[in-house]
C-alpha cells in the first residue's frame, strides 16, 4: 500500500486483549506432531524392565533369552554400562540398578528391539532373582532406631566402610541413616512471641500423593551421529540445564549435546528432572547405533513419573487477642521416597509462605527430608505451596475463630502491603493482596454466606452449605535458585517484516509462544500473525533456565521486549534518516512508521526493511537481548529476595457437603489473582482456570494410593480426575498493581492458581459442618469419617523427637 | 507367527483395505499402519477419551476396538473431520474460546464435540458437559471447552 493512501493510524494497544494462541488451530485439527507421533527413519522402540520387588538385592539378571528374541537389538543392565552417573539432586540414583531394587518403579534392564511388541516380548524372557529386604513404607519409619538403610553404606571385605574418595555421590558411598536433606529456617524470636501471644494453635495435617497426568504421556527419542554427537527429542521443560547435565554423564562435552523439543503434552513441572528413562534411552542409542524410541504406558506414567511431595506437617501459630499474628512454628517430614528429586526441595517455598504470606515477627521452620521405598516426588505445580497454605490458611480461621474476629479482617489485619522486607528478607514491590482479599470477599458475598452458613448448620437436611478462603504468595518474577534466571531473545525482521522471534523459553502448552509473540508486537506495532516463534531446539535458541516458578511470562517476555526495543530503536533512526525527521517524533503502528503524535504515515515497515536491505549498506534488523532479573540467591539462612516480583491471590471456594454420604459438591470459586498487569486475557483465564481445577482434583478426587510401597491405583479409572460435569462455576478477576519490572507491569501466574483451592474447601467444609479435616484428599470415605469424629489423625508425636 | 485378517472399511471417505493382525486395537493400526497421528493414546483404557474417532456415525474410543472390528464400518478421525468445512467453525470456536492449551486432549474434543452438535444441536452447557465427561483435560479446567462447543451449538442455530 501506498503511504499517501494510508489514513492515520491511531495508537493501539494489545495489552489486556484476548489473543488466540498460536498453536491452537494446528492442535485443534489434530496436525500437532507430539514426540509420540514422531517418526525417524531407522528407529528402534525401546522397554524398561522394572523391579517386581519394593526392596530388595538383585542376586542375578538373566538377559540371555531376551539377547536371543529375534528382533532384539539391544539389552542392556547395569553391568553393561559400568560407567553410567548418578543423577538427580542429590546424587543419589543410578538409571539402571544393578545390585539393589529401592522401589517398585525401579529399572533394572532396558531393551531396544524392531517393535514395541518385541521390545515387551523381550522383558518377558529376562529373569530376575531377587533377595526381599524389609520395605520402609512411611517417613515415620524411616527415622525409628534401627530402620533399615535405604542407601547403605557399602561395606569392605573387612566390615568396615568402604574408603571412598571424598564427595562421592550418595549412589555409591551411600548414607548412614534415612535422611536425605534438612531444611532449617528462622526469623524472630518465636519462644519470646509465643509467650506474648494470646491464642496459641497447634495440628498436624496431612498431605498425600497425587501426580501430573499429563495427558502425552512421557516420552523420548535418542539418537547419535557419525560424529557422536548427540541429538535427543525430549517432552523436557528445562532443555539448556538437560544439555549440560546430559553431557556429564555421557562424559563429552556439552555442546555435543543437541535437544529439540517437539510440542509438548503437558508439563506442570512433571519434566523438571532428568529421569531414568532418558539416560537409559542415550545408553540404548549408543549401543545400537540407531535412533530409539521410548513411550511410556500410562500405567507406567502413573508408576515411574513424579508425585506431588507428601509432607506430614505440624503447624504452631500463635496471635494476640487484636489479631496480630506473632508466631509460626513449623515442623515437616517429607517422604523422600527412595531416590532425591526436586520434590525434596520443596521446603524453599513452604518456608516462604510461612515467614511471608502475612506479616509475622517470628518463625521458625524445619523439614527432614527422608528416604522410604516410596515412589519418589517431583516438581508439582505450586512446589509445596499448595501443602503449606493448606496448613496456613486453616490456622488464619482457627485464630481468627479462637479471638472472635471476622476472618477476613483477620487477614486484612496481617496481610503484607507493597514497599515491605520480610523477615525473609523477600520485598514486595507490587502487592494487591488486600484488593485480592476484600475483592474476592465481596464478588463472593463471602460475608454474609459465612453467617448464614454458620446458622444453617444445624438446619433439618443432610446437605450443608460452606464457604471458605485462602490466600496465596507465590514467586512472580522468576527464582533465583541457578547461577543464572536468565532468558535469551534473538529476534529477526525480514524483507516483508515479518518477525522471527527466537527464544530460550519452552511451550508446554501454557500459551508462551502467543504472549512473547504479543510483547514483541506490542513494540513493533505488527499482528500477530506476523511473528514465527522458534523455541525447541538448543542448538539454535538461546539460553534459558526453563519453564518453572511461574517464571517465563517474567522472564522471558522481558526478554523479548528488550530484543524488540532495540530493533525498533534500529528502525526508527533508519527511518528518521530516511525520511529527514526526527526518530524520537516517530513510533511503529498497523506496519508502518508514523509520526507519533498525528499517527501519520511515514513509511510502510516493509518497505523501510527492504530498503535498508538492498541499500549500499545492505542491513537487516536483528536484535539480541539477554534478560536477567534483579532477585538475588538466598544466603546460607534461605534469606534473600529471590524474585524479581511476587504473586498474589485470594480464592473462596463455596461447597455442599452431604453429611449423609460424605460427598463435597465443590460449587462454586471465586478468585482474585494480582497478576501484576492482564497480558493475554484469554490465556491467562486458561491458566487460572485450569489452575482452579487441578486444585479441586487435589482437594476432593485425586489420591495416589501408595501401600507398602505399592501403587494401588495407576490407571484414570481409580486415580480420579476432575471431569467436565464437575466443575465449579468460576468467577475470576484480576487486580492490576503494575509491577515496575515486570513486562507491560506483568508478574508470572501458573502456579498461583492451584494453590489456594484445597485449604479454602477444608475452610468451607468447616464453616458448613463444624468438623475440621486435617488430611486431603476430602473424599467421601474421608469427610463421612471426619463428621462421624473417625478421622484418622497423623501421630506427630512419634516423629517430632526423631 | 500371529493370525492375521483382511480388512476393508471407510476412513474419512476413503475405502482402505488392509491386513492386520488380530490382536492390533484400532487405535495402534491408525497411527501406526496407516499413519494417523492426530487420534492420540492417552490411557489405553478407555477412559481419556484422546483417542475418540467416529464409527458408523458413533463417537467410540479407538483403543478399546479390535482393528479387525472396522471391518466393513465407516470410520472418521480428527483428520477426516478437519478436512471438513462443516467442522470449520467448531474448530475455530476451540481457537475463538481457548480452549486449547496444551493440545493432546483436542483432537478427542473436538471429536466428541462434534457429536453432541449432530446428536443435540441445542445442546445447554449442562448437557455438553455431560457429553465431555468421558474425555479428560488436565490443562483447561474444562469451562473453555465447554464455552466453544456451546458457541458452536448456537452459532449452527
Amino acid at each position: 500500500m501506498n503511504v499517501a493512501e494510508k489514513p492515520v493510524i491511531a495508537p493501539e494497544s494489545l495489552i489486556g486483549q484476548r489473543i488466540q494462541k498460536k498453536d491452537a488451530p494446528e492442535k485443534a485439527a489434530g496436525k500437532t506432531r507430539y514426540i509420540q507421533d514422531m517418526i525417524v527413519p531407522g528407529v528402534l522402540h525401546a522397554k524398561i524392565l522394572r523391579s517386581s520387588r519394593v526392596h530388595a538385592k538383585i542376586k542375578s539378571i538373566d538377559t540371555s533369552a531376551a539377547k536371543a528374541l529375534p528382533g532384539v537389538h539391544v539389552v542392556l543392565t547395569a553391568a553393561d554400562v559400568p560407567d553410567q552417573q548418578p543423577i538427580g539432586v542429590a546424587r543419589d540414583h543410578l538409571p539402571l540398578k544393578g545390585e539393589r531394587v529401592r522401589s517398585l518403579r525401579d529399572e533394572i534392564a532396558a531393551v531396544a528391539a524392531d517393535s514395541e511388541e518385541i521390545a515387551e516380548a523381550a522383558l518377558r524372557l529376562i529373569r530376575v532373582e531377587y533377595e526381599d529386604l524389609p520395605i520402609v513404607a512411611t517417613p515415620e519409619d524411616a527415622i525409628k532406631p534401627g530402620a533399615p538403610l535405604i542407601h547403605p553404606v557399602p561395606l569392605a571385605a573387612d566390615g568396615q566402610p568402604k574408603a571412598l574418595p571424598p564427595k562421592t555421590p550418595i549412589a555409591f558411598a551411600g548414607k548412614p541413616d534415612n535422611i536425605a536433606m534438612r531444611f532449617d529456617y528462622t526469623h524472630g524470636d518465636v519462644a519470646q512471641a509465643e509467650a506474648e501471644s494470646d491464642v496459641v494453635v497447634e495440628d498436624t495435617f496431612q498431605l498425600h500423593y497425587v501426580t501430573h497426568c499429563c495427558m502425552g504421556v512421557s516420552g523420548v527419542i535418542a539418537e547419535f551421529d557419525a560424529s557422536g554427537n548427540l541429538l535427543m527429542y525430549s517432552n523436557t521443560q528445562v532443555p539448556f540445564l538437560h544439555k549440560r547435565e546430559f553431557a556429564e554423564y555421557l562424559n563429552i562435552d556439552p555442546s555435543r549435546v543437541r535437544i529439540i523439543q517437539p510440542p509438548i503434552g503437558g508439563g506442570f513441572g512433571s519434566k523438571l528432572d532428568i529421569y531414568p528413562f532418558e539416560v537409559i534411552c542415550i545408553f540404548l542409542a549408543r549401543a545400537a547405533k540407531r535412533p530409539v524410541k521410548m513411550v511410556f504406558t500410562r500405567e507406567e506414567e502413573f508408576l515411574a513419573s513424579p508425585t506431588r511431595q507428601p509432607v506430614l506437617l505440624t503447624l504452631r501459630s500463635g496471635c494476640k487477642k487484636d489479631g496480630t499474628l506473632t508466631f509460626r512454628q513449623v515442623h515437616t517430614l517429607h517422604d523422600n521416597g527412595a531416590y532425591t528429586s526436586w520434590g525434596a526441595t520443596t521446603p524453599f517455598v513452604m518456608m516462604q509462605t510461612f515467614s511471608s504470606l502475612y506479616r509475622v515477627p517470628a518463625c521458625d521452620y524445619h523439614t527432614t527430608v527422608v528416604y522410604t521405598n516410596n515412589p519418589y516426588a517431583g516438581s508439582f505445580r505450586g512446589y509445596g505451596n499448595l501443602q503449606a497454605t493448606f496448613a496456613i490458611e486453616q490456622h488464619m480461621d482457627m485464630l481468627a475463630e479462637k479471638i472472635g474476629m471476622d476472618p477476613l479482617n483477620f487477614r486484612i489485619k496481617n496481610a503484607q502491603d507493597a514497599g515491605e522486607v520480610t523477615g525473609q528478607g523477600m520485598s514486595f514491590k507490587s502487592c494487591g493482596f488486600k484488593e485480592c482479599l476484600t475483592t474476592a470477599a465481596e464478588r463472593s458475598d463471602y460475608r454474609k454466606k459465612h453467617a448464614d452458613n454458620l446458622a444453617n448448620r444445624d438446619a433439618p437436611g443432610p446437605v450443608k452449605r460452606g464457604i471458605g478462603m485462602a490466600s496465596m504468595l507465590h514467586v512472580g518474577g522468576g527464582a533465583k535458585i541457578y547461577p543464572s534466571d536468565g532468558c535469551g531473545t534473538i529476534l529477526k525482521l525480514d524483507d516483508f517484516a515479518n518477525v522471527t522471534l527466537i527464544t530460550g523459553a519452552s511451550e508446554i502448552g501454557q500459551g508462551s509462544e502467543t504472549v512473547l509473540s504479543q510483547l514483541v508486537c506490542e513494540e513493533l506495532g505488527l499482528p500477530i500473525s506476523a511473528v514465527t516463534v522458534v523455541n525447541n531446539d538448543t542448538a539454535i535458541t538461546p539460553w534459558d533456565v526453563g519453564v518453572h516458578a511461574s517464571r517465563t511470562t517474567f522472564i522471558a517476555g522481558n526478554s523479548a521486549i528488550g530484543a524488540a526495543r532495540k530493533a525498533k530503536a534500529k528502525i526508527l533512526a533508519a527511518a528518521a534518516k530516511k525520511h529527514g525527521c526526527d526518530e524520537a517524533m516517530l513510533d511503529l503502528r498497523g506496519g508502518f512508521v508514523v509520526v507519533a503524535e498525528t499517527g501519520e504515515p511515514v513509511v510502510e515497515l516493509a518497505r523501510l526493511m527492504r530498503n535498508l536491505h538492498f541499500s549500499d549498506k545492505a542491513e537487516l534488523v536483528m536484535t539480541t537481548f539477554y534478560y536477567e532479573p534483579p532477585s538475588v540467591h538466598q544466603d546460607k539462612g534461605f534469606k534473600g529476595d529471590v524474585s524479581a516480583a511476587y504473586a498474589w491471590a485470594t480464592q473462596v471456594v463455596e461447597v455442599e457437603v452431604d453429611t449423609d454420604t460424605g460427598i463435597v459438591k465443590m460449587t462454586k470459586v471465586t478468585g482474585t489473582h494480582d497478576v501484576g498487569r492482564v497480558l493475554n486475557r484469554l490465556g491467562l483465564e486458561g491458566q487460572i482456570e485450569g489452575g482452579v481445577v487441578m486444585g479441586q482434583g487435589y482437594a476432593l478426587t485425586e489420591n495416589l494410593i501408595v501401600e507398602n510401597g505399592v501403587t494401588r491405583n495407576p490407571n484414570f479409572r481409580d486415580y480420579k480426575l476432575v471431569t467436565a460435569p464437575e466443575i465449579p462455576e468460576m468467577d475470576i478477576t484480576f487486580v492490576e498493581s503494575m509491577d515496575g519490572e515486570g513486562p507491560q507491569g506483568a508478574k508470572g501466574v501458573g502456579e498461583a492458581p492451584s494453590i489456594c483451592i484445597a485449604a479454602a474447601a477444608a475452610n468451607a467444609i468447616y464453616n458448613a459442618t463444624g468438623v475440621r479435616i486435617f488430611g486431603l484428599p476430602f473424599t467421601p470415605e474421608a469427610v463421612y469419617r471426619a463428621l462421624r469424629g473417625k478421622a484418622e489423625k497423623p501421630n506427630w508425636q512419634a516423629w517430632k523427637s526423631a | 507367527m500371529s493370525l492375521k485378517h483382511d480388512i476393508e472399511f471407510t476412513l474419512n471417505g476413503v475405502t482402505k483395505r488392509l491386513t492386520v493382525d488380530v490382536t492390533m486395537n484400532a487405535l495402534d493400526m491408525l497411527r501406526d499402519v496407516v499413519g494417523l497421528t492426530g487420534t492420540k493414546y492417552g490411557c489405553g483404557e478407555g477412559e481419556c477419551g484422546a483417542c475418540t474417532v467416529r464409527v458408523d456415525g458413533e463417537t467410540r474410543n479407538s483403543c478399546l476396538m479390535f482393528a479387525v472390528d472396522l471391518d466393513g464400518r465407516d470410520i472418521v478421525t480428527i483428520e477426516g473431520l478437519a478436512a471438513d468445512p462443516k467442522a470449520d467453525a467448531l474448530r475455530d470456536a476451540f481457537v475463538e474460546h481457548g480452549a486449547v492449551q496444551c493440545g493432546f486432549c483436542t483432537p478427542g474434543m473436538v471429536m466428541q464435540a462434534a457429536h453432541i452438535l449432530d446428536t443435540n444441536p441445542d445442546a445447554d452447557a449442562n448437557a455438553i458437559k455431560r457429553g465431555l465427561e468421558g474425555n479428560l483435560c488436565r490443562c483447561t479446567g474444562y469451562k473453555k471447552i465447554v464455552d466453544a462447543v456451546e458457541s458452536a451449538c448456537c452459532g449452527g442455530r
